[in-house]
């Protein structure tokens, strides 16, 4: 027996017409984002042009933004949050085991070189990522083993129906289709292009390619014919200008209509410009201290609270983050459906925590190392000025570190051999279910030394159960209660010192309309409009 | 003259080997497993296996050595890990901009260089002398990077003189041939684009050629001082030439060898040192594209960037060999 899991035949319509005015549609949808005027240049300045735009093979959020302004996936997250709606899949069903997925395409989408989209481009963008001897195997196909992850096979069952079939029931599968990695791709380009696919992208979004000039700017135009309706700007124009001061100067000036990044002691300077508008928000991020549980002292818990309760977060995010950071005191952020703000974090106190050290056995405290990594993350703005300020904290409440650091790439590979006895880390999330993070960081099948993510060690059978049960029912409600009573034995155990969730910040001209930075960070730009 | 030109050309064979052999055994060296920089925080073990498969590193060294050796003597430089580019194009369209942006920068730097130092020199302890050796002084300590901005704040920003970033707007239609953007415009004959290549390349031009400038002044103002002070020059005064005769036509093109010198050592390190430059004004240079690919451990195009890099040196050091040889009579080659 299949479950219907959505059709909602009202929202299916309202995409079909160009959506300059829709009544009914729920507000988060993209739908509900109608033009108010049509025309002209956007222009948006981020940090780094993008390393590539084929969407199978890249892992950097500046690449992503450009891709994802010209591909489409079967699902998408709706304009404001990371639940799911339709796009090249107008609706979806799944066996009540769980394992068969169905889903029924659109029709009449076609690709921007006029090719039709159908079953077939859906099978071909995932046999090229996930078999590294199909002849269109793209280079490195980063993405792949995360978001196909479970699935055994995938067929055409009709031109417009395409079934995955998954070896265990998973369900952020769902979610996982609207990543910007699975993006559907135009298998006549590919097979044209070949290797060079990269930088002549083909998909179905809402805006075509037409140039790039390497490390400064790519130029995209609108898809006049895009399915959810054509997006408000003419022309698109995506630049890379690294330095954060000379990219404001640039908006200032007029040059840029959006830029990311901003550098936090000009927030003030663009509050005080009636220009320009700044956005805030939380962000899909956590920075943690990892606490090996495997290594004395952490294998007491004891230990492992005195440190949560050593650390002053608000203090780090007025020094560090400039004050729009969150302090954190579950592993994920409150962005994510499943987020228990019932958690009590530990208090600041450096007292309490010289008390805990020595009913631990520890009267004199305790000396060992706080490792942090020697590259700048969002969730970790200054790297060294944070540990050396968290070593200043921790000292007063009996803990003694000595700061130790490896190149990036050396620091993960240690971390995930368990060398470190506290480490300062973070995670950036991919997709918005809790899963990505609960399970992929603190649950016992990601604690393997070498290849562990769960840089705690932290081996909880009651957590486990909760998080493999959460990954084999469909109901989002039921999910988010397992959830919630995971965060609680977390928070108990205490295997992190859950830090920041540093925000997603952008900054954009007043004449431009109807953008929200959406909580993936991913600048989807084609329901912005420019005012005159 | 021929048989020298031809040996020293020669010598580029040894020169490019060892280049490759040093990055090559450097790049490895360097901690950091590419696959785990490419894929971050988020690696699972099957991926970064397969990656490494993919990128070759699951070979022995000398194996991937000579396979990387064997294709470069046929020109091939391979393709960045990162983006799957074949290097040589990526090389192909970022040297003309830091050629460019070098050579715009050498131009101010010499012609003001020489001109300050000339001056300074003929009118020793005078106040423009005094007022040039601190300037020049000045813009040999000022951090690029500071100076950078400052020009920007005040000719782009506040006066409106320049454009702020880039190598060309976006409205400016362009085909590029050469990837100089200067050159191809006159090709093109599309004055629109010259005037806009133009003004992109002033403020990022000036901020590169503050260094070499000051270096260019002081050493030219000493090199003929000291050739001022010599028994020819005092004759030539004593027969009654002119001052400017005596100092433009007889002492300067004896002060020229350490000034050309010095002007070869700098072409060189700014084609590899434009990197500052190149990141405040958003400039696509390939000193941004070596050093993004360091980060990245991507390891073709840090080697094919050194290789192209090493070689306009010997090249240009060549060109100062035969500038010497033009000043002084007396240097031949044979």
């Amino acid at each position: 027996m299949r479950v219907r899991l959505l059709v909602p035949a009202v929202l299916i319509a309202s995409l079909l017409v160009a959506p300059a005015v829709t009544v009914g549609a729920p507000r988060t949808s993209w739908d509900a984002k109608a033009c108010g005027r049509v025309g002209g240049t956007l222009v948006f300045g981020q940090a780094q042009d993008a390393v590539s735009l084929d969407p199978g093979d890249i892992e950097d959020g500046f690449s992503v933004n450009n891709t994802s302004n010209m591909f489409d996936t079967l699902v998408r997250f709706r304009a404001d949050s990371t639940q799911i709606e339709p796009s090249l899949a107008e609706s979806w069903s799944v066996t009540q085991d769980g394992l068969v997925w169905t889903f029924r395409l659109r029709r009449g989408v076609k690709f921007h070189d006029g090719t039709p989209f159908n079953a077939d481009a859906v099978v071909f963008t995932y046999a090229r990522q996930i078999d590294k001897k199909h002849p269109y195997f793209p280079g490195n196909a980063p993405y792949a083993s995360f978001t196909y992850q479970n699935v055994k096979s995938v067929t055409a069952v009709d031109p417009y129906t395409v079934r995955f079939t998954l070896s265990a029931p998973f369900a952020p599968f769902l979610t996982n289709m609207a990543m910007f990695s699975t993006s559907i791709v135009s298998p006549t380009a590919v097979k044209k292009w070949g290797k060079d696919f990269f930088k002549h992208p083909v998909g179905t979004g809402p805006f075509k390619f037409v140039e790039w000039v390497q490390k400064d700017r790519i130029t995209m135009e609108a898809n006049r014919d895009y399915w959810a309706g054509r997006p408000c700007v003419d022309r698109l124009i995506i630049r890379g200008i690294p330095d954060n001061t000379v990219r404001l100067l640039e908006m200032e000036r007029g040059g840029l209509h959006l830029m990311d990044q901003v550098n936090p002691p000009d927030y003030e300077r663009i509050r005080r410009n009636n220009r320009l508008v700044l956005f805030t928000g939380p962000g899909l991020n956590t920075g943690y201290i990892a606490l090996n549980t495997e290594r004395e002292p952490f294998n007491d818990v004891r230990v492992r609270r005195a440190v949560n309760m050593s650390v002053n977060k608000p203090a780090l995010i007025r020094a560090f983050y400039a004050g729009v950071g969150q302090p954190a005191k579950n592993p994920m952020p409150p962005t994510i459906w499943g987020y228990n703000d019932a958690v009590k974090p530990y208090e600041y106190n450096p007292e309490r925590a010289r008390q805990l050290l020595a009913e631990a056995g520890y009267p004199n405290g305790i000396t060992t190392e706080l490792w942090w990594p020697n590259r700048a993350r969002p969730y970790l703005t200054q790297p060294q000025k944070i540990a050396e300020a968290i070593q200043q904290q921790l000292a007063k409440g009996g803990i003694r570190a000595k700061l130790v650091t490896y190149e990036w790439g050396t620091y993960l590979d240690k971390l995930s051999n368990g060398e470190h006895p506290m480490a300062i880390i973070g995670w950036i999330g991919d997709n918005g279910d809790p899963d990505n993070f609960l399970y992929v960081l603190l649950d016992k099948d990601n604690a393997v030394k070498g290849d562990a993510n769960n840089y705690a060690f932290y081996k909880s059978e009651a957590v486990h159960d909760l998080l493999i049960r959460a990954q084999r029912i469909g109901d989002q409600a039921a999910r988010a209660r397992l959830y919630r009573q995971a965060q609680e034995i977390i928070a108990r155990d205490a295997p992190w010192v859950p830090l920041v969730h540093a925000a997603r910040v952008g900054a954009y001209r007043r004449e431009v309309q109807n953008f929200y930075l959406h909580p993936l960070q991913i600048w989807w730009l084609h329901r912005v409009w420019i005012q005159r | 003259m021929s048989r020298f030109l031809l040996r020293r050309l020669l010598e580029l064979v040894p020169v490019f080997f060892g280049v490759i052999l040093v990055v090559f055994v450097i790049s490895r060296m360097t901690p950091g497993d590419p696959a785990r920089i490419i894929l971050g925080e988020k690696a699972t073990p099957e991926a970064l296996a397969q990656l490494r498969v993919v990128l070759g590193l699951d070979q022995p060294l000398p194996v991937q050595f000579a396979r990387y050796l064997g294709r470069a003597m046929r020109g091939d430089l391979g393709r960045s890990i990162q983006s799957n580019e074949r290097v040589i194009v990526d090389l192909a369209t970022r040297f003309p901009a830091t050629i460019e942006l070098t050579a715009a920068a050498m131009l101010i730097a010499t012609v003001v260089g020489v001109l300050t130092g000339v001056l300074a020199a003929a009118r020793q302890h005078s106040w423009f002398d005094g007022a040039s050796m601190i300037v020049a002084l000045v813009g040999f300590s000022m951090p690029i990077f500071w100076l950078g901005i400052m020009l920007i704040l005040l000719f782009a920003w506040q006066l409106g003189w320049f454009p702020i970033s880039g190598r060309l707007d976006y409205a400016v239609e362009l085909r590029r041939i050469t990837n100089f953007y200067v050159l191809d415009a006159l090709l093109a004959r599309n004055g629109a684009a010259f005037g806009d290549a133009l003004r992109h390349l002033v403020l990022p031009a000036v901020t590169l050629s503050t260094v070499p400038l000051a270096i260019i002044a002081r050493m030219t103002r000493s090199a003929l001082l000291e050739v001022l002070r010599q028994d020819y020059v005092r004759t030539a005064r004593a027969k009654g030439l002119a001052e400017r005769r005596v100092v433009l036509g007889h002492a300067l093109r004896n002060a020229g060898i350490p000034v050309i010198t010095v002007i070869g050592l700098n072409v060189g390190s700014l084609l590899g040192g434009a990197i500052l430059t190149e990141t405040i004004f958003a400039w696509p240079g390939v000193g941004r594209l070596v050093v993004d690919a360091i980060f990245a451990r991507d390891y073709p195009v840090v080697q094919g960037a050194v290789l192209v890099i090493a070689v306009v040196f010997v090249l240009v050091n060549l060109a100062v060999d035969l500038a010497y040889a033009y000043l002084d009579p007396r240097i031949r080659y044979g």
